[in-house]
Parts: structure tokens; sequence; C-alpha cells
């Protein structure tokens, strides 16, 4: 809770920040702030706290989640260089506030307790990405992509918030465990149908927010025109929130109509997992091939969401971490790499533009390939043992449930490897331009950081898991 | 611990090769697997003869999963240990000719190699053997992708692909299986072993685990990767590939498939053994077509590999000995012939029958070594090959009479394409390639000398191995039964 309040906070405190002269001091205020509420979070470790009359609840998997989710923005702050140089972001500050105001609404998406409290962390991020997507004021895709975004965002609220309101026509709350009481507890007159079309449209609106098939469409398009750094923010903070939310409110609420839901769920599942890779091996843009990754491991998840195994929580987290840091560090380097050559004022993202990267800069190389690795699930890597997590999850519920979904899951990683492994073999086996690309301190602290982060828990994944 | 050392002595080789320069990177890589060497010698006289797993170390490694770093060597580990220990130096000896652009990394990668391949063939435990097994994988991609011929980038990827293909689903299997142990769970082979699967159970987890191991032989139909990721990798990756990386197939053979799935084996054993022997009979016909050395050996070893396989599934003592001693022999016939095709090309720059011949005249020690070698893998009694072969007909001809005479054509065939090589392109009319051919020098002597004496220690000599693994196989075979 301390985080939530803090980051908000912090907000304001960058907006005024703006007004200074010195831009840079920008920069370090706010990896500042997050390492603050970064701490704030952890005060409450062990402790359970509800807040606002039933509103928010905060535990520990609370703050696992959030910790996740402040990590990823401290990562992608602490690589948004270009910041405060150029033209187009004539208002770091603002952009910046923006950022920590839709981590607020992440964090009330993973801690809330009430479903109006869900709507409002939801509306409060994504609202924020609007306005992200769209920051790079002159470019026409940018705009684009922002509209696109808005209006069908906008939509997928409107369908969720109906969804609300038909589950509260049926429980008479949006307490999320008077709903639940409502739904195990059998009323005597039976489970009102009105739940079950709630459930579904509030089902569609979050698959909308974490881009599962068939609600994927703007994916694409919205991550490949917003600014890479807001793409690797989007794709990774929006999904672990995402995720936290819908299996709270999977499991919390709507545990008595598990039936329900697991089969629409499953099939969600399935058409994610063939839609994202197979679609992302046809991309010649390094960008779209990972916003299609980014609905495959979409995916991945929700076959642990699907299982809703005791361990699904700690699977959850766990792939949540070892995605965010991977996909953090490869876009850190798409967005070094693709602004060397721009094509027509517009960064090169094309994976001819890392044909050589090995001669240019191992160290981005390197770490490149250890995170592509690590979102293609081979072992010593943190994305292994979050692939290890998530199947145990569909392999303990039972493969009578979960085989079908296990196969497709275990096809398309080989999938995977094929477009993951392309960055790889342009970077080491393909040449390129040579003139060598430079980086600064702090970014190469961060790329270092990723990359062991990502080999260390691949070794010893129990460290964090014990935490979970 | 000395397993463990055996594990990462390599490893931290390799990291020290990295930062090293200049002609020293050879003589470290070298030195360092000399003294792996030298460990798993004395290993090989310090084990007891019986069917207990000897060395052992055990670590929780992920407590919460009972998951542990569990290691150590029985007969069947040991045999392959020695192996990889013994190949490892002679195929960075081979390369003391050669100049490799990034030296320190090429070296760093083949330790790197060595290390997972010791880890895959001591692993106890299922998750460390398959972390092991696909470990292995990465460093030799690299040789081969980044030091390998023209379609080197296509061909290796599609290697990559096929083989990872196979091993996600043996990880499924694994996982399955893990989650069938009972209480907290554990991923020990032991507490595998121990499981009671119905036979349905076992008839799917059978072609989980078969296909990883059935891509990395490679057994028919699976084998289509194999021949140009062997061509058109550098020299020493193809000697890793073909001399110990193939081997964890038929490892992963006896050390998963048998003991987990018996009545996988009893329902489809026969259907892979089938496909095995259609690839002795196949991989051999395309072999006797070949104009280049090495696709020639490449499908030599196919048809070789599917020999062992047939023997490992045939379940009797005489099959998985036959194969164990086989994979022996191969693995030092095949590090043999390629290096001398190696030999070959360096000299003419050609690999192709057609153009060579007529080099013996100038060559009296290559060509008494290539016909050494060459003999040992055709299985002439006394060599080493002799051995294995037999056995291993042995077995399958007491699964099934047919399957074994069909088995045994690889006799002939062998024969015929190893001959015809060796005809080809040493003896007859000189060429303008082959005129200034010269003999052995010290270095490559120094790698086809002790692969020599091991072709004929093995044919005269073959139960200081079979006596070592003899007591783990009938143990194995005994666990089947119940």
């Amino acid at each position: 809770m301390l985080s939530i309040i803090s980051l908000s906070l912090f907000g304001i405190l960058n907006l005024f920040l703006g007004f200074l002269k010195s831009r840079r001091v920008l920069l370090p205020a706010t990896l500042l702030f997050i390492a603050l509420a970064f701490a704030a979070n952890l005060l409450d470790w062990n402790h359970q706290y509800v807040y606002f009359r039933d509103m928010l609840r905060t535990n520990n998997l609370f703050i696992n989640f959030s910790s996740i989710i402040l990590l990823t923005t401290f990562l992608t702050v602490a690589i948004s260089r270009s910041f405060g140089t150029d033209e187009e972001h004539t208002h770091p500050a603002e952009y910046y506030a923006i950022m920590l105001f839709s981590v607020v609404g992440a964090l009330m998406m993973v801690g809330f307790e009430n479903l109006i409290m869900l709507f409002i962390g939801l509306e409060i991020l994504s609202v924020s990405l609007y306005v992200l997507t769209g920051s790079d004021k002159r470019s026409l895709r940018s705009n684009e992509a922002a509209l696109k975004y808005f209006l069908m965002g906008s939509f997928a609220t409107g369908i969720f918030l109906f969804g609300i309101a038909l589950v509260y026509g049926a429980t008479g709350s949006f307490n999320l465990s008077a709903i639940g009481s409502y739904v195990s507890g059998g009323p005597t007159t039976g489970i009102s149908p009105l739940l079950y079309v709630g459930l579904l449209f509030i089902l569609a609106g979050m698959l909308f927010k974490v881009s599962a098939a068939p609600f994927h469409f703007w994916t694409p398009d919205v991550y490949d025109g917003a600014p890479t750094l807001f793409t690797a923010f989007m794709s990774t903070v929006v999904k672990t929130a995402g995720f936290a939310a819908l299996y709270r409110l999977l499991t919390v609420s709507f545990t008595g109509v598990y039936g329900l839901w697991w089969q629409v769920l499953t099939g969600v599942t399935v058409l994610t997992l063939l839609v994202g890779n197979i679609t992302a091996v046809y991309q010649s843009s390094v960008k779209r091939m990972l916003a299609y990754s980014s609905v495959s491991h979409a995916g991945y998840l929700l076959i642990a969401v699907a299982a809703k195994t005791p361990q699904s929580p700690s699977a959850i987290l766990f792939y949540s971490l070892a995605y965010s840091i991977a996909t953090i560090t490869g876009f850190a380097v798409l967005i070094l790499v693709a602004e060397q050559k721009p094509i027509e004022g517009r960064p090169d993202e094309r994976y001819e533009a890392f044909n050589g990267l090995a001669k240019r800069n191992p160290l981005l190389a390197f770490s490149l390939a250890v995170s592509m690795v690590s979102l293609a699930g081979i072992p010593l890597t943190a994305g292994f043992w979050g692939k290890f997590f998530v199947f145990s999850t569909a392999v303990d519920r039972g493969m009578t449930n979960m085989g079908m979904v296990l196969v497709v899951a275990v096809l398309m990683s080989v999938v995977g490897v094929y477009y993951y492994f392309r960055v790889i073999i342009a970077s080491y086996l393909k040449t390129g331009d040579s003139e060598p690309i430079g980086i600064r301190p702090l970014y190469r602290f961060i790329l270092v950081l990723t990359t062991a982060l990502t080999i260390g828990l691949g070794l010893f994944p129990d460290v964090v898991r014990q935490l979970f | 611990m000395l397993t463990l050392i055996l594990i990462l002595l390599p490893l931290v080789a390799g990291l020290v090769v990295l930062g090293l320069q200049g002609r020293v990177i050879k003589r470290v890589a070298l030195l360092a697997a000399l003294i792996e060497l030298a460990l798993a010698v004395y290993i090989f006289y310090a084990f007891r003869p019986d069917a207990s797993s000897q060395f052992s170390l055990r670590y929780d490694w992920i407590g919460s999963l009972g998951i542990s770093f569990s290691i150590g060597i029985d007969g069947i580990s040991l045999l392959l240990v020695v192996l990889s220990t013994l190949l490892v130096p002679l195929i960075i000896l081979s390369t003391f000719n050669h100049s490799y652009r990034n030296p320190s990394v090429f070296y760093a990668l083949i330790l790197a190699m060595q290390s997972a391949l010791v880890g895959v063939f001591t692993a106890k435990d299922a998750f460390l053997f398959y972390l092991f097994f696909e470990a292995a994988l990465i460093p030799v991609y690299f040789i081969a992708a980044l030091w390998g011929g023209e379609n080197r980038i296509r061909v290796t990827f599609k290697f990559f692909i096929y083989t990872f293909f196979g091993s996600i689903f043996m990880f499924l299997g694994l996982v399955y299986l893990y989650f069938q142990t009972p209480g907290g769970h554990t991923s020990d082979l032991a507490a595998f072993y121990a499981l009671q699967l119905s036979a349905e159970q076992q008839n799917y987890l059978f072609w989980a685990l078969f296909v990883a191991f059935a891509i990395k032989m490679p057994v028919f139909p699976f084998h289509t990767w194999q021949p140009d990721t062997y061509v058109e990798s550098p020299t020493p990756a193809t000697m890793l590939l073909a001399g110990i990386m193939l081997k964890m197939g038929t490892y992963g053979l006896i050390r998963i498939v048998l003991p987990i799935v018996p009545l996988g084996v009893e329902r489809w054993g026969t259907t892979a053994l089938v496909l095995s022997v259609i690839g002795i009979v196949y991989g051999s016909i395309i072999a006797i077509q070949q104009r280049d050395m090495k696709r020639l050996i490449a499908y030599s070893s196919f048809a070789h590999v599917g020999l062992m396989a047939a023997g490992i599934l045939s379940q009797t003592l005489d099959g998985l000995q036959g194969s164990l001693i086989q994979m022996l022999t191969h693995g030092i016939n095949v590090v043999g012939l390629f290096f001398i095709v190696d030999i070959i090309f360096s000299r003419t720059n050609s690999r192709e029958l057609d153009r060579l011949g007529g080099i013996t005249q100038n060559t009296p020690n290559l060509t008494v070594y290539f016909i050494i070698l060459m003999l040992g893998s055709v299985a002439l009694p006394l060599t080493n090959g002799f051995v294995g072969e037999f056995l291993l007909l042995r077995g399958v001809y007491e699964y099934n009479t047919w399957l074994g005479a069909v088995a045994g054509l690889t006799i002939i065939l062998s024969a015929v394409y190893l001959l015809r090589m060796v005809q080809k392109s040493m003896f007859g009319v000189r060429t303008a390639l082959t005129e200034h051919v010269t003999d052995l020098n010290l270095s490559e002597k120094l790698v086809l000398l002790p692969l020599a004496i091991m072709v004929f220690a093995i044919g005269l000599n073959p139960n200081a191995f079979l006596r070592l693994t003899e007591p783990a196989v009938a143990q194995l075979l005994q666990s089947m039964v119940k």
C-alpha cells in the first residue's frame, strides 16, 4: 500500500521537477523514486492489510507481483536514454510521471479486492499507456497506434465494465469474496445466468489487455508503432499486472465455476500459442517479432492460470519475472541497434540491422543472445525454469485435461526457438557493418545486470522461488 | 568428488582458455584434456566391477522441488566417460595443423562441450540429465555454425531445431514422470525406475522419450539433419558429433527408456527395432553411392548407430553389451576416419572419390592407419568392431531371427562401402590432385597411433571393458522383468 501512495506522490513530484532547467536530474530522480517505492513495498512483507473498506488487500503475493512490476519499471526507466535530448520528447518529466502513474494502476490491479478497484486500476494503466503510445508526436505510426489502441481499448473496457455490472446484478456485490461465496455457496435458486455472461465479458476484457488471441489484433500494430521504450514497458508491466489480476479474480471469485472458465481459457490458450508463435515466424522486423512473441508468452502464462493448482501463482510469478527481464534486455538492445542506421528517419528494426552485432559490440550481442535463449526456454536460463514451472502446473492438473494444451505448447516452443535464434544467427554468424556501437555506463550496467539475473535464475531458481 | 572434478575441469579450463591468446591456447586446451583423461584412467582402474554407482555425489539443488545435483559413475557411465575423455584430447590434437579464427572461443567451446557430455553420462537426476543433454547442444551448434562450410547457417539451424524438437518431448515426459513420484516429488532417476506405471502411460511415455534419443542418434526416419550437418561442420565438430554426441542417444535409451518404461518397450520395441534395422540397410545403401568421403562416413555412422539401437532394443544381455562396446569402438573408428578424410582434404583440397586415387605411393603411414581404422569399422575379427557387431547381431538374432538376418547385412554392406572408399581414394592411378601428397607429420601420427592401438586393444581384449559394464547391464535387465 505504501508503494501505491508513494508512487502517486512521486509522480506529482516528477511533474514539478519538470520545471527545473536542468533535465539531468530527472532520470536519477525517477530511478530513486522507483527504488524508494520498491523499498516501501517490501516493508509490508509477511503482513496482511485490507484498505478502504475492503477495496484493496495486500499480502505476500501482492508484494511479489508488485516487486516484479517495480523492477521492470526501474529497468525500463534506466534504459530511457534519449529523453531530454531530442526534440520530440520536450517534456520528459511528463512521460516519467505518466509511467509512474501507470504503475500505480498496475499495482491496484494486483491488489484489488473489489471489482470497482480492478476497473479503476485497469483504466489508470490503460489511459496512461494510450498517452505513452502516442508520445512520439511527429511519427504517423505512433499516432495511429495510439488512436487504434485507444479505440479498441475503450471498447474492451466497455465490455469489461458491462461484465462487472452483470456480475453485480447476479450476486449483488462487487466484493471478490462475496462473489466467491455466492458462486461456490450455490444459492437456492441456482446460479443466475447473468453471472455466466458477466464472467465471459470480464474475461474478454482482461484477455484483451494481456493480448491473448483472438483479442490480440491490436498488439502488433500498437507495439510496433509505439516508441520502443514504451513497447518494452507495455509488454512487461501490463502482462504481469494483467495475469496477477486475472488469476486473482478467477481463483477468489469464480473457483465454483472452474468447469466453465477452464474450457474457455484452454481454448484461448491454444489459439494464442498458435497465433503468436506462427505469426512471429513470418515477421521481418525484430520489433514486430517481439510483439508477437509477447502474444505467445501470454499463451504460456494462460496455461498456469487455466491449470489452477496451488503452484500456479508461483509459476506465474517466476514466468513473469523471467519473461520481463529477458524482454527488457531484448528491447534495450533493439533500441541501440535500430538507431544506428535509421532508414528515412525511422529506426531500422529489421533482422538485417543485427547482422554482425557480435563484432560491433560483444556485450550487446551476448546479452541479446542470453535473453533470446531465455525467451526460447532453453536450459540454464531463467526462461527454462519459467516454462518448467508452467508446464508443471499443467501436468499436475492432469493429462486428460491439459494434455492437448501441453502438446501444442511444446510444439510451439520449438517454433519459438526458430524465430528467437534468427536474431542470434544474425548477430553472430552473419556479417554486416563493422562500425562499433558505444554504450553509456548506465546502459552497460543494466545489460550486465539483466544478463546476470537471467543466467543466475537459470542456475539457482530456488533463490527466488522460495519467496514465492 | 572425482566425478564433479571430471565435469568442472573442462569448464574451468574452457574459461581460462577464453582469456588466452596466441599459440598457447591449443596447448592449454590439450593439457586440460590430458589431465581429464588421466583422471578418467584413474577412475577406470579404481572402479570396482559391480553394479553399484561409484564416485557419487549429491547436493540439493532445488530443494523445494526435490531436484538434486546428483552424479555418479556405474559401469555403463564409465565406458562413455572413458570414451569422451579419450577422444577429446585427440580431437584437440587433430586441430594442431589448422588455425581457426578466434581460437580461444573455438577451444573453449570444445571444452565446454566435453563438460556437458561428461555431465550427461554421469547424471543421476532426470532434470540434471536433461539440462546437460541440452547444454551439450549449444557449444557444438556454435562450433559448427561459426567455423563450418558454406551452407553452415541453414544446415546447423536445422540440426538445432530438430534436436531441440526431440528433447522438448523428452522434457515433457520427464515432467510427467516427476509428478508420478510419490510424496513431495523427486526427479531422482532411481525413483523413476521404481515407479509402477500402467501400460497405457508407458506407451505414451515411450514415444515421448524415444523420439528425443532417436533424433540424437539418429534412427530412421529422424536422420535427415545428420549427413548435411556432418558434412558442413568443421572436422572437430563432426568428430564430436559422431564420436561422442551420438552416444548420448544410445546412452539415453539404456539409461532412461529401458528401465523407466519397460512395458512401453515391450509394446513398441519391435516397431522401433524395425526402424533401426531399416536405418542400417538404408544408410548402407546410400553410403555405397556417395562420392564425397565425409558424407560417406556420415551415412556409415547412421547405419552403424542403427545396429547399436537395435541391439539395445533387443533387451538382451548380448545386445546391450554389444552396443556398449560398439559405442566405444564406433567413437574411436569414426573419429579416426573423419580425421583421415580431413588429412586428405588438407593436402588435396578434395574429398571427391572420383578425383582422388594413387595416394598410397607417397604415404605409407597414412595408408596403414587408414586401413587399420577401416578394417575396424568393417568389423574384421581381432579388430574392435568385430566384438561389438558380433554381440549386437547375436542379441538381435535372439530377439527375432528375421530381423537378425536383415541386420546381418551390415557386415557385407559396410565392407562394400568402406573398401570402396579406401580403394578409390588411396589406390589406383594418381591424379593431378594427389601428385604431391605428403605423409603424416608428427601431430597427426600422435592422433592416429592411440586410435590404432585402441582398435587392436579392444579387439584382442574386449573383456577389459565388457566385465565393467556387465553387472550394471545385468541388473538393468533384471529390473525390467519386474
